[in-house]
């Protein structure tokens, strides 16, 4: 299939490359469903959010579009979402995380 | 403003070119106006993300003071059925950029076919819910005054019973989360709908899709919100 030669339209993937993420979030939905069945001890956790940061990232890279993304503005705007969020867990597990629970 | 006389002249050549009705008289180019409705989605889900991130980071404080109460109330919640919402969501996702794929290349029936499967996978996901929330009322698991929680053994501590109303904790998170994930489907099923009613009046032409394009941003947020909340709620220490 050659669909990236459509003239004006650089922000598309090919239909393979949709499939094929498609494909992977599928394996990962299942495989995540199975690693949690296996202990692991304390990294079960670490694990699930590993497998569902990938795919979210997956999403937003291919499905999104992000990787086309040319937009420096769009780009800033991505990358200070994931640090206020950040701010956000971060410094409300530091004080959480660290106070003695009875 | 000493770029307004050549902005106007690219804005006039663009009009006497192209006689684009969907481009705005603000805007100088197709180019430009798509940018701008990107740009203005992905700023309307970084607010989202902090809306969204609130309650996660109140999800992780109470994981992580009541464990055991979290694990036995998680595992009461039916984990095939939430895989199986999180594989129809992935799959309405595929059908939404096959969807713009078709409307970048003319192909009407398929962008239509792909409109109205993303809808049947978002009111298949909206009913597995609503089989999930039944159990969760049958069991009187729904926190309120007829919540009930009493002897579920703690997974791995055999004897030893969880809090009932840690566990309703859990609950309230669960419907909270879920429930405001299921309010944004549902918000995706009318935004879908106006798209399929644009697509169908044919609307939407390769240089001109950016509802779709905006459209289809917001439904693989929702769809990603998921891929979180799946292990989070449904798969807390699952091994014992």
């Amino acid at each position: 299939m050659s669909e990236d030669s459509t003239s004006g339209h650089s922000k598309s993937s090919s239909l393979t490359t949709y499939f094929a993420v498609w494909i992977a979030l599928l394996a990962g939905t299942l495989l995540t469903y199975e690693a949690a069945k296996v202990d692991l001890g304390v990294f079960n956790a670490a694990v699930a959010l590993i497998i569902a940061t990938t795919k979210a990232l997956l999403v937003a890279l291919f499905f999104m579009h992000l990787r086309h993304a040319s937009e420096k503005l769009l780009k800033l705007v991505v990358i200070s979402t994931l640090f206020f969020l950040l701010i956000l867990l971060a410094l409300s597990m530091a004080d959480y995380g660290t106070r003695a629970w009875s | 403003m000493p770029d307004s006389s050549t902005a106007a002249a690219v804005h006039g050549e663009a009009h006497a070119e192209t006689h684009n009705p969907a481009l705005l008289h603000h805007f100088a180019t197709e180019e430009q106006q798509r940018d701008a409705s990107n740009l203005g989605m992905w700023i309307f889900l970084a607010t989202e993300v902090m809306f969204f991130g609130g309650l996660f980071c109140a999800y992780l404080i109470y994981r992580l003071k009541y464990f055991g109460d979290f694990a036995a109330a998680s595992t009461s919640i039916d984990a095939a059925l939430g895989g199986t919402n999180t594989a129809v969501l992935i799959c309405s996702s595929l059908t939404v950029v096959i969807a713009i794929w078709a409307a970048q290349r003319s192909r009407r029936a398929l962008m239509i076919a792909m409109l109205v499967l993303t809808m049947l996978f978002g009111l298949t996901f909206l009913g597995i819910k609503g089989v999930e929330y039944r159990d969760k009322f049958v069991e009187h698991h729904v926190p309120g005054s007829s919540f009930s929680f009493e002897h579920e053994e703690i997974p791995g501590h055999p004897g030893e019973y969880a809090n009932p109303q840690h566990a309703q904790i859990f609950f309230a998170l669960y419907f909270i989360m879920t429930g405001l994930h299921a309010l944004h489907m549902v918000v995706g099923l009318g935004i879908f709908t106006w798209l399929l009613w644009m697509a169908w009046k044919g609307r939407f032409t390769p240089d001109y899709h950016t509802p779709l394009e905006i459209g289809g941003l917001y439904w693989h947020f929702v769809d990603i919100i998921w891929i979180y909340l799946f292990p989070l709620l449904y798969l807390i220490d699952r091994h014992r």
